[in-house]
């Protein structure tokens, strides 16, 4: 009996992502649960810019390449062009999404708009070659901060769950990583909600996945991950950051 | 009894595989170099698997296969 195998929603193209870079792992969550919820004949990916901008050759459903940090407000469009029968996510990095893309997230989620977005946390710009992004931590070497982030120049890193669980349009925000066989599991359960949220019309849901970056962090895989622990999560907290319905169900 | 299948030629030898596994039965072979050019994950001990599938979960590449008896 088969336990485990490449979910359908994944085509046979190999990733190109560097070794040990877990973006690989939550490629495949995301296709899991549109395997699970048998969507992926109204499903449509919007992939962004950065290193998962060929996403689109990775998933079986439809996909839509964005312009940078746009792929919330393409999403916006093709979700109300037919609402009923579409199922629409964006994956998008954080270059992406919580630099240029700032606008387009915040926006989307101040409006509530029925779309499911897995937001990829990796504290870099992976792409580009690891210069300093929004989310680099406070002293974090990067190729544009070789000494470390200095705050005093830089600004702080944002902290994108808790901005937008500021607002009272998201319905669901949670933040997971994928740095162990147990948080992949917690990352899997968040993604599914986040799906299963917009098959129930209730609104924005974002899952920010902490990530690793190998190569441009300068670490192996398995000190990746590690850094993951050791750094990441105690500055960015793993938790749900607001779930409207359990609000108003406790009301 | 598991039982895992390796998809060898598109592992990038990243070891997360390795780390996951209770039973500590995969590792990174040393003398085998697979068409990408990566040394490819390798289970040392088949008997010893018990098909928990935390390689799998673990792999960014997709590339194990897990069946259980």
């Amino acid at each position: 009996m088969v336990v485990f195998e490449k979910p359908k929603a994944l085509t046979d193209v190999p990733f190109h992502y560097c070794p040990g870079c877990t973006h690989g792992i939550v490629h495949r969550l995301v296709a899991e649960v549109i395997d699970e919820l048998g969507i992926e004949g109204k499903t449509i990916g919007i992939a962004p810019v950065g290193c998962s901008v060929m996403a689109y050759d990775y998933f079986t459903c439809d996909m839509i390449e964005a312009a940078h940090g746009r792929a919330p407000a393409v999403a916006t469009g093709v979700k109300r062009a037919d609402p009923e029968n579409h199922i629409v996510f964006t994956y998008q990095g954080d270059g992406d999404l919580a630099s240029i893309g700032m606008a387009e997230t915040v926006h989307a989620a101040a409006r509530n708009e029925n779309i499911t977005i897995i937001f990829i946390n990796n504290a870099i710009y992976g792409m580009t070659g690891g210069q300093m992004a929004p989310t680099s931590l406070p002293g974090q070497v990067t190729q544009t901060s070789p000494y470390g982030r200095n705050t005093d120049l830089c600004g702080w890193p944002i902290k994108v769950c808790e901005l937008l669980s500021e607002l009272d349009g998201p319905e669901y925000l949670e933040r997971v990583t994928v740095n162990s066989v147990a948080h992949v599991r917690q990352a899997k359960r968040a993604i599914k909600k986040a799906f299963q949220n917009q098959i129930d019309n209730k609104g924005f849901s974002l899952i920010e996945v902490l990530s690793s970056c190998p190569t441009n962090w300068g670490m192996t895989p398995e000190k990746a991950l590690k850094w993951i622990d050791d750094a990441m999560i105690p500055y960015y907290p793993l938790g749900v950051y607001k779930d409207r319905s359990a609000q108003k169900k406790e009301a | 009894m598991g039982k895992v299948t390796f998809d060898v030629d598109n592992c990038k030898g990243c070891g997360l595989c390795v780390l996951a596994c209770p039973k500590k039965i995969l590792q990174i072979s040393q003398d085998v170099i697979n068409k990408k050019g990566h040394h490819p994950a390798e289970i040392t001990d088949e008997s010893a698997c018990i098909g928990c599938a935390s390689c799998a979960t673990m792999c960014p590449d997709c590339i194990i296969t897990v069946e259980r008896e």
